[in-house]
């Protein structure tokens, strides 16, 4: 097959993964809403349990054993937190025995198990992903080079790693209630990116020929992909934050997710990562401008916010461990690092000059 | 500054009062650290009105009170903090705003469109972000906030280093991952086990037996802070390099055409910035002549847009008293010569012209460089004769490689290859060049002030348009303009910093002193048994997470395990006449 057809083959694929994206969106949002409705049916029970118990506490303890509830009560967990924090209500499950575990799985039947919906919609996901990477592959093909070279190229890229890191990551722990923030975000960048900023297969400029670029322009994306998730998980601490506190109880579904404590040592850990990858991508990104420019930091617009990324999220990190900072404070951190990612790859892209100038969108200048 | 992530939560809450005080030197502010019950007058003077009735105390400390009151507040987790974010915010303007250093035809444009905010931006330092009051501040004290929490945290990480794990805690029921289990063999026997285990595990491992209960202490991850020093200590060490080497570094351009050499002097320059530090003698003698240049282009069939595929710059070196050596230099693959590092930045052409007197004699001829313009390499040149001819007289105006005229009459690139039909328009003037005063004039401009234009659009001799081999009289009889060849140039900026190398090692110091800091965990964990009554032992887990532990949970699953696996093996075959 030849290039052009690839390329069209490539194009082709990137829609239907949109449309399949939009599928899984959708399925998302009803289970978000029929996660609402259970989250009230949850309400009156509690409150029957407390007339009944005196305590949701004290309910909680006899389910899930002695131990597994200190430590849920530990971490500021729900009763749903208990499925999430699988690991650690394990020890409580070891020491006390087959009965405990056993009635932990009973709260997570309650409440955590994802409906119908969800599964239906992290099975679109994946159709969709596969679709994406397909069509990742066939570009890359088409151009006979790595496919992050211009602005539409590292949106299907970067938006394909995003899902990778949300897919991945559900291994590690069940975040299916991002679902909907994941596919909403990817469809919408990959939708705009595509009708906005599609450019026909070129030949790499000469100073993107370097290693570099598939070194540095891949780790930023892991590094997006991560600080993605790790925003959704943010923003949802912020969200149930005000819950606990007596707010949002217009918002039911958010008592069926992990409480925010439980959300926002996720977030910390998927950041951490991004921020690892991103301080890579800072380096790499030094060694190779030495390189084509002859310096290795002149503050181009791109570094710029590079650094300004950089630095919020190690503000992030010092954030949490900061007496007052920790909690809301720290998440609305990461919420604005990745808005400055967002606002990184497009309006600096876009509207910034600099030497950063690789949109393929005719906007920039030779070399 | 201790970018450390706390303990668990859980740590903090269920942990003992002793385990606390052992902990690293951190400022007060550190979640982990005891509530600051014995709050200082600091703490309390810089909070609200509130905190009036503690003035009297605040208004108690002598100087080296208030040293150590600023010092305090300083290196404390929040001022660092607040000192990161601010540095995220100041960072901003330098990217909205063109800057001196990165575009400084882009500052003097911005001059020009918005004067009144031009003067404002400018007496903040705006233009130069980077290098401005607020910015140096900001990073300055950052920095101070940062040495004041190496410095203690080092000399305690060093002498933790050497430490002893704790005392096991009377009551672990008290400590998170606590776990209760039980075995056939004698509590020496099981602890003597567990040593094993956990020193195989990496642990640092100490026996505390008293009172029957035999336990044993052990700690690891000490990594983590050695990483998290390295990486600040590293940091550190970048800027203080960056500060200082800076001085030593020099960067030039120079603007080469075919067959022209550029010799390492000051005068070989066309631009040259040195740093503070530098001495001419450092420059090292040596030519470096501009062969042939290659470019290769590919153009969309569809929209007919060319792009570049590769450029080659073909050059022949020269060191002292050595041969002419012959190099290729590419965008991202610079050349090294004495010392210096030779980067491609530019090209485009010089279109050889000869300008004849009215009888015929020859007042110019040379390549005259046409500087790029876009990526169709669209030149925009000028000449200058300020003798031979009868007035002085200056061109200013485009070389099109492939020209293609609009309805309008107006020429563009469509291209950037050159061929028969690559196109020069010219406007000529006449008058004084101000050449003759001695001052330091742009080689690549043209006042035209105090000149009269005698060919163009507001003259009645139109531009001069010559194609290659063409040649034109000049008005009013001055004489006559050959355009006879194309040749290419390129622009090459040549660094010197003997820096750099170094930076890269305290980088990747840094990064990997990050990732261990990141994710290498730093726990104790204790076990200890009891003996039973019927024979046996008693055993109990504990561990605790310094800093952020996701996993503190499975390790104490993981030794128990593996404890409880070894004692079965290890267990003679239960004799139990009784049954």
């Amino acid at each position: 097959m030849d290039s052009d057809s690839l390329a069209t083959l490539s194009l082709v694929a990137v829609y239907s993964a949109i449309a399949v994206y939009v599928l899984a969106f959708i399925a998302f949002v009803l289970d978000l809403s029929a996660r609402s409705a259970r989250g009230l049916k949850l309400d009156a029970e509690r409150e029957r349990d407390a007339a009944a118990s005196g305590d949701v506490d004290a309910r909680r303890g006899q389910l899930a054993g002695a131990s597994a509830a200190a430590r849920g009560a530990v971490a500021g967990a729900t009763a749903t937190a208990a499925g999430v924090l699988e690991r650690a209500s394990s020890i409580g499950g070891a020491s006390t025995g087959s009965n405990g575990a056993g009635s932990t799985a009973t709260v997570d039947d309650e409440v955590n198990i994802g409906s119908r919906w969800q599964r239906t919609g992290l099975a679109l996901t994946v159709i969709a992903w596969l679709i994406h990477v397909a069509a990742i592959v066939m570009r890359g093909l088409a151009a006979g080079r790595v496919p992050w070279a211009n602005m539409f190229e590292f949106a299907m890229t970067g938006t394909g790693v995003i899902v990778t890191v949300f897919l991945i990551v559900q291994f590690w722990r069940d975040l299916r209630f991002l679902g909907a923030y994941v596919t909403g975000i990817v469809a919408l960048l990959l939708g705009l990116a595509t009708v906005n900023f599609y450019v026909a297969v070129t030949p790499l400029p000469p100073p993107l020929q370097s290693a570099w670029l598939v070194i540095h322009v891949f780790v930023a994306t892991l590094g997006t992909g991560f600080f993605a998730v790790g925003a959704g998980l943010s923003i949802l601490q912020l969200m149930q934050v005000r819950r606990e506190a007596g707010g949002m109880q217009r918002v039911p579904l958010l008592r069926t997710l992990p409480s925010s404590e439980a959300l926002e040592s996720m977030a910390y850990r998927v950041i951490v990562v991004g921020f690892a990858f991103w301080t890579f991508t800072l380096i790499a990104g030094a060694i190779w401008a030495e390189r084509a420019w002859g310096r290795y930091w002149g503050w181009d617009t791109k570094e710029v916010w590079t650094f300004v990324i950089w630095v919020v999220f190690a503000g992030y990190i010092h954030a949490r461990a900061t007496k007052g900072w920790r909690g809301s404070r720290a998440a609305y951190l990461a919420v604005i690092g990745f808005t400055a990612v967002l606002f990184n790859f497009t309006i600096v892209n876009l509207f910034f000059k600099g030497l950063h100038s690789y949109s393929g969108l005719d906007l920039d200048t030779g070399m | 500054m201790s970018p450390r992530s706390d303990e668990d939560g859980a740590a903090k809450k269920a942990k003992p009062a002793k385990v606390a005080a052992s902990d690293p030197l951190r400022p007060d502010d550190y979640i982990g650290s005891p509530d600051p019950v014995d709050a200082r007058p600091a703490r309390t003077a810089k909070g609200s009105a509130a905190a009036s009735s503690e003035a009297p105390v605040a208004a108690k400390l002598g100087p080296v009170g208030w040293v150590r009151f600023v010092w305090r507040q300083l290196t404390s987790m929040r001022t660092a903090l607040v000192l990161l974010l601010l540095l995220a915010l100041a960072a901003v303007p330098g990217s909205l705003v063109p800057q001196n250093s990165a575009d400084p035809n882009g500052v003097i444009q911005y001059q020009q469109q918005n004067p009144e905010l031009y003067k404002v931006l400018d007496a903040l330092q705006v233009f130069d972000t980077y290098t401005s009051f607020w910015f140096s501040a900001i990073y300055l004290l950052l920095f101070v906030s940062l040495i004041g929490c190496i410095i203690p945290r080092t000399v305690h990480h060093l002498k933790a280093l050497r430490a002893k794990p704790p005392t096991t805690p009377a009551r672990l029921s008290r400590l998170p991952g606590h776990l209760v289990s039980s075995t056939g063999a004698d509590a020496e026997t099981a602890i003597a086990e567990a040593t094993r285990v956990l020193k195989r595990q990496g642990y640092r491992v100490e026996r505390y037996d008293r009172r029957g209960r035999v336990t044993v202490s052990a700690e690891r991850g000490y990594l983590r802070e050695t990483g998290n020093l390295i990486f600040h200590t590293g940091l550190l060490a970048i800027l203080v390099l960056v500060a200082t080497g800076g001085g030593f570094i020099y960067t030039g351009e120079k603007l080469l055409v075919q067959g022209q050499s550029f010799t390492n002097a000051l005068a070989g320059y066309d631009t040259f910035s040195p740093g503070r530090f530098f001495d001419e003698a450092q420059l090292s003698p040596y030519s470096l002549r501009l062969d042939d240049f290659d470019d290769e282009y590919s153009v969309d069939k569809l929209t007919g847009q060319s792009h570049p595929e590769d450029y080659t710059a073909k050059v022949s070196t020269r060191t002292l008293g050595g041969e002419w050596e012959k190099h290729d230099i590419k965008v991202n693959s610079p050349l090294s010569i004495g010392g210096t590092q030779v980067y491609l930045l530019g090209n485009g052409y010089a279109p050889e012209l000869t300008v004849r007197d009215a009888d015929g004699n020859i007042v110019f001829q040379d390549a005259v460089p046409f500087r790029s313009q876009n990526s169709n390499l669209t030149g925009l040149g000028v000449l200058k004769i300020p003798d031979g001819l009868k007035e002085q007289a200056g061109f200013i105006g485009y070389f099109y490689p492939t020209p293609a005229e609009s309805a309008d009459g107006l020429f563009t690139s469509v291209y950037p290859g050159t061929s028969s039909s690559s196109l020069i328009s010219l406007q000529m003037y006449t008058g004084d060049l101000g050449l003759d005063t001695g001052e330091a004039v742009n080689a690549y401009n043209l006042d035209i002030d105090d000149l009269t234009q005698v060919a163009g659009a507001d003259s009645a001799t139109k531009s001069l348009q010559l194609r290659v081999g063409e040649k034109v009289d000049l008005p009013d009889g001055l004489g006559s303009l050959e355009f006879t060849g194309i040749k290419r140039y390129v622009g090459i900026s040549i660094h010197h910093d003997p820096t750099q190398g170094f930076v890269l090692l305290l980088a990747v110091l840094a990064i990997v002193g990050l990732l261990v800091s990141l994710f290498i965990p730093r726990r104790r964990l204790w076990v200890a048994a009891t003996s039973a009554d019927g024979g046996g032992a008693a055993l109990e887990f504990a561990a605790l997470a310094r800093g952020d532990d996701p996993r503190l949970d499975d390790a104490v699953l993981a030794v128990e395990r593996e404890l409880a696996k070894r004692l079965r093996a290890s267990a003679p075959a239960p004799a139990s006449p009784s049954e």
